[in-house]
């Protein structure tokens, strides 16, 4: 399966980067490159094999249901690009 | 050839935890925007989450209260999308594995039918926050405070055949969810959200394509919002269209429901399990210390009414249909007869609070005082009529049963030489009836009834009336 | 010899003998960063006012007798753990603005231990590269020639430390960042268990791979510093309930029948002859020091490289979506709508390798491709994990080279990532399994660049590598190596 500029295109979207037009032969390219590295994955036979989702054989912990953060509004929003009356503020999301 | 609709609902229940899901962060609502919150649920760099206790067991409670499996073994997977009410641009959610699996739920339909409704599954995840349109030009406000709210998603198979059964399914779910006091229900506030998912088909045919309609914030909503895409449906297929699969939103002003901006390529969430999180693991003794702990459900409380109380299995399922009416109910049928409190609480209590607009949790007349009024009947220390009258003031007014009798002078009146002087006092005044009632004309006794009550100021013992009056008046001259 | 020069055990007790304060320890340290880091560019942030006040302090509790192992000790961190009120970019002009309003656990700790914090330390941006190329601040120089590499991501660590400029320093290691650069800069650096260092408020790469690490010129001051790192911390649901541990305490154990496995996948096309050349001698000296040395197979290992290149993007494509200029990034001037927002914010704070992987992260898990790609990569890591359970039921201790060659010229393979990827073609396994593996100096090239050699163990047998690297490093003397900088000496 290619890569193509199209795939590019349509995965820069999903990703949410803004890929000007005229990078996106080279980044394809690159990108091609890469899957054809990983590409070799699908001649390994699997069958039967278990996906390995984390090395630790542990389980999920369990935190106690009790209120331990306080109200740290001013810390936590002093990096913020912009606030207004302690709201975050974006362009207008037109539903 | 008539359509079948197939309707199935996916309902969000806010879980009623004091933290949020995968951080310390209250829960409670309308705070200032953005006080609650932490680095993990603001998704700042490196903040992890890990889970509340107190959202799996109400996950397993529910679970156990609809026959469900639960997965010993469920996963967590990240649903992965841009939203600025998204902090993290992916929602922290359970997809391949999740924790409740099959279950179902019975519903009682007005007709005093039941169908059973399946179950597909349940399970845990995370709230988003809310973005704010009104308050600014140009803007949208972003408050976080709900986002890591713990959500039990409870999706249904396509069971439902008409949206009275959606409705009764909803009520249903509405009421469990409350009686495990896992969720405070409240649709107004966004706790309790249902989205539905409707088509039409021939009868016997194969699913047709669904529209899912979203923003069914009530059960009326719900009810109108499947009426209307039916007829909606109806009109396309029948002029030879065919359905949009789509997301549709009910707008509750103009009663219709429209669609929503599609979002194609948008639609491509990128599911996959969550390495930040380990597979959630039920013990045996985590799921037999929920059990325990899980309270008389709807269904075997109902059974029980009926038994013990001696209702019918309509009056029973008034009564058990919410939790807090149920228990109002048992307490004040303590130590009385139970038609006759339910009588009372169905019929004067329930008529109060509807006309009054006030909920049961809030009833004016507790459920000790109501029983005291049921017991001074039993009693017979006032008549049923003037109960009906004790109990208009107290629910209105207030004031303590015994003190009002008392002062008012409202106690019934038992003394047979006390009534019998009345009786004959009457039957001396009106010597004209008493002649009619000995020719045959029967229906007279209630003139005479009435006048004793009359002149008793409605304290005489109506059964006590009844029978010497009956003595007097059939004995001869 | 220098204070620059001191292990963290002389330094110890040099401070406990009053020979010198924690004051002059710090300044003597900020004078040399002053004068070598404009050249070498390792350190992004130096807290040189904050430093100052707690070596004040960390002298203060000495005079009163205090004698915690790590107290007034100089350290750095890479630029991926979060500090409170001082600058973490991870090598981003994502983060060029952003200050945690909280420290991670690691830095807390280290923190508590009355350790002092010199500054923050340059590394790939996000941790993604293998020279130190990618980050927004520019290269990392190699102290040994600084025309060459430092290696990544962790090269500013590995920089600093082999010049001098702090005696140890975090790392971070998700395919060979901790061991890589530690190879390239001859230093020593163990990548421990996965759970044994608590990742809260270490920026994620690709979560189930990131592990922080210790790096040090010795493996003694690894020890010293990872027996206060790795504890178990209920904030990482992935941090391991055993993760603490005292590494000092077997560190001088015999060599005396220890079975060492050398894997024939290590040893194959692409490995420079003076690598190999050293590495092999590294090897005798383990057989001279009393261990059986025997040949295995880890016949998965040749697919680690495209297994780790379809899971490490897959997670960091999602671990990086909350850098979206809506809360504490970069934001993009040009964003009108929504949407631009986040594509222009995004484009712009992401440099190009940052963006190369996401894009690879979001397509393999993109509708119709999951199965084909991540599934099996999963799939793979499993078979991967199961070669080095059976190596393990052989022998103790696996050893082979960190990287197929020494350090790079700058610039040298900027054009092809793949050829870039390959750079960590004998440290990525170790992370798809989750087991701990250091790397230490075993020799020189010709031209005079340091050359690693990487030990890997089972799950929690860190204390195991840092006992074999010690007593290696007994009977040699490659970690005392020190690079010639002509700058001023401190």
């Amino acid at each position: 399966m290619a890569f193509d500029e199209d795939a590019v295109r349509r995965t820069a979207y999903l990703a949410r980067l803004a890929l000007p037009m005229d990078e996106v032969p080279a980044v394809a390219n690159q990108l091609e490159k890469i899957m054809a590295l990983v590409e070799e994955l699908c001649a390994i036979s699997t069958e039967g094999v278990l996906p390995m989702a984390h090395p630790l054989d542990l389980e999920q912990p369990l935190r106690p249901d009790q209120v331990s953060n306080h109200d740290e509004r001013q810390r936590l929003m002093a990096s913020a690009p912009a606030t207004e009356h302690g709201l975050f503020l974006v362009p207008k999301v037109i539903e | 050839m008539d359509w079948e609709v197939v309707i199935g609902l996916e309902v969000h229940a806010q879980l009623n935890t004091a933290t949020k899901i995968f951080c310390g962060c209250p829960t409670t609502f309308g705070a200032e925007p953005n006080s609650h919150t932490c680095p993990v649920c603001l998704a700042m760099p490196g903040a992890l989450p890990v889970l509340n206790e107190a959202a799996v067991d109400k996950a397993i409670a529910f679970g156990l209260a609809i026959g469900a499996e639960l997965n010993r073994h469920s996963v967590f997977a990240r649903k992965n999308y841009f939203y600025p009410d998204l902090p993290k641009g992916y929602q922290i959610s359970q997809y391949e594995l999740p924790v409740v699996g099959k279950g179902r739920l019975t519903v009682q339909m007005a007709d005093g039918s039941e169908k059973v409704i399946g179950v597909t599954r349940a399970h845990l995840e995370e709230d988003a926050g809310k973005s704010l349109h009104e308050a600014f030009v140009g803007q949208t406000g972003i408050d976080l405070n709900r986002a890591g709210t713990p959500l039990l998603e409870i999706v249904s198979e396509p069971d439902m055949r008409s949206s009275a059964e959606a409705v009764a399914y909803l009520k249903k779910l509405h009421a469990l969810v409350r009686y495990l006091e896992i969720c405070d229900g409240n649709m107004q506030e966004g706790s309790f959200r249902c989205d539905a998912n409707v088509s039409l088909r021939r009868p016997g045919a194969p699913f047709g394509t669904r529209a899912e309609i979203k923003n069914l914030n009530s059960f009326r909503f719900l009810e109108k919002a499947i009426e209307y895409e039916i007829l909606r449906q109806k009109d396309i297929l029948e002029s030879g269209g065919s359905i949009v699969q789509e997301t549709r939103l009910y707008d509750a002003n103009r009663d219709e429901t429209r669609s929503m901006r599609n979002k194609e390529e948008a639609n491509d969430y990128r599911y996959f399990p969550d390495p930040d999180l380990l597979p959630l693991v039920l013990a045996e003794a985590r799921i037999e210390k929920v059990r325990q702990s899980l309270p008389e459900l709807p269904d075997a409380k109902r059974e029980r009414f009926m038994q013990a109380y001696q209702l019918s299995a309509y009056d029973a399922g008034v009564l058990t249909a919410g939790r807090d009416l149920a228990d109002y109910y048992e307490r004040v049928a303590d130590g009385v007869e139970g038609k006759l409190a339910a009588n009372w609480v169905m019929g004067d209590l329930l008529g109060a609070l509807n006309k009054a607009g006030v909920e049961i949790q809030d009833c004016p007349v507790s459920a000790e005082k109501l029983r005291l009024l049921v017991q001074r009947i039993e009693d017979k220390t006032i008549s049923g009529k003037i109960a009906k009258e004790i109990f208009e003031e107290i629910f209105h007014q207030g004031g303590e049963i015994d003190a009002i009798i008392d002062s008012r002078g409202l106690r019934q009146i038992t003394d047979v030489a006390a009534i019998a002087a009345m009786v004959d006092e009457i039957i001396a005044a009106n010597p004209q009836q008493v002649a009619g009632f000995r020719a045959g004309k029967d229906k007279l006794l209630g003139f005479f009834v009435g006048q004793v009550m009359k002149a008793s100021q409605g304290k005489a013992n109506p059964d006590q009336v009844n029978a010497l009056l009956l003595e007097r008046l059939q004995k001869p001259e | 010899m220098d204070l620059h020069d001191f292990s963290l055990r002389q330094l110890r007790e040099g401070l406990q003998k009053r020979d010198f304060s924690a004051q002059e320890l710090t300044k003597s340290l900020l004078k040399r960063i002053h004068t070598l880091n404009p050249e070498l560019n390792a350190f992004v942030t130096v807290t040189e006012a904050a430093a100052l006040e707690s070596a004040a302090q960390a002298d203060a509790r000495l005079a009163k007798g205090e004698s915690g192992t790590l107290l007034g000790l100089p350290i750095a961190h890479k630029d991926i753990f979060c500090t409170a009120d001082v600058p973490t970019t991870c090598g981003s002009k994502m983060l060029k603005n952003f200050v945690a309003p909280y420290s991670a656990t690691v830095v807390e700790r280290l923190a508590a231990e009355g350790m002092v914090m010199l500054g923050k330390l340059n590394m790939d941006e996000f941790a993604m590269g293998s020279s130190n190329e990618t980050s927004y601040f520019g290269p990392v120089r190699n102290p040994w020639n600084t025309e060459m590499v430092p290696g990544g991501s962790s090269g500013g660590s590995a920089a600093a430390v082999a010049a001098g400029l702090v005696p140890v320093a975090t790392g971070t290691d998700t395919g060979g960042s901790i061991r890589q650069p530690a190879a390239l800069c001859g230093i020593t650096g163990i990548k421990p268990t996965y759970g044994r260092v608590s990742r809260y408020g270490m920026i994620a790469f690709a979560s189930s791979l990131d592990q922080g690490g210790a790096m040090a010129r010795s493996a003694e001051d690894c020890a010293l510093l990872l027996s206060a790192m790795a504890a178990h911390d209920p904030r990482d649901s992935t941090s391991h309930p055993a993760a603490a541990s005292d590494f000092l305490r077997g560190l001088d154990r015999p060599l005396q029948g220890l079975r060492v496995g050398v894997p024939e996948e290590f040893f194959g096309e692409g490995l420079d002859p003076e690598v190999a050349a050293a590495v092999q001698a590294g090897i005798d000296q383990l057989a001279k020091q009393g261990a059986s040395i025997q040949s295995i197979r880890l016949p998965n290992n040749p697919h680690a490289v495209s297994t780790y290149y379809v899971l490490a993007p897959a997670e960091a494509s999602s671990n990086l979506s909350r850098f979206d200029g809506v809360r504490y990034t970069h934001r993009s001037s040009a964003a009108e709508s929504l949407d631009d927002l986040y594509l222009q914010s995004r484009y712009e704070g992401f440099g190009a390798e940052v963006r190369r992987r996401i894009l690879v992260g979001t397509y393999v898990l993109s509708a119709g491709y999951y199965d084909a790609y991540y599934l099996k990569a999963q799939q793979v890591r499993s078979l991967i994990r199961e070669d080095f359970r059976r190596a393990f039921a052989e022998v103790d201790v696996i050893v082979g080279p960190t990287t197929p060659e020494p350090a790079f010229p700058l610039g040298a393979k900027n054009a092809d990532p793949v050829a870039m990827y390959l750079a960590d073609i004998y440290t990525i396994a170790v992370n798809l399994a989750g087991i701990p593996a250091l790397s230490l100096p075993c020799g020189f090239t010709q031209s005079g660049l340091p050359i690693g050699m990487q030990l890997m163990g089972d799950y929690f047998a860190d204390d195991l590598l840092l006992n074999v690297a010690h007593r290696y490093q007994q009977e040699s003397d490659w970690h005392l190596a020190r690079p010639n900088l002509k700058a001023g000496e401190a």
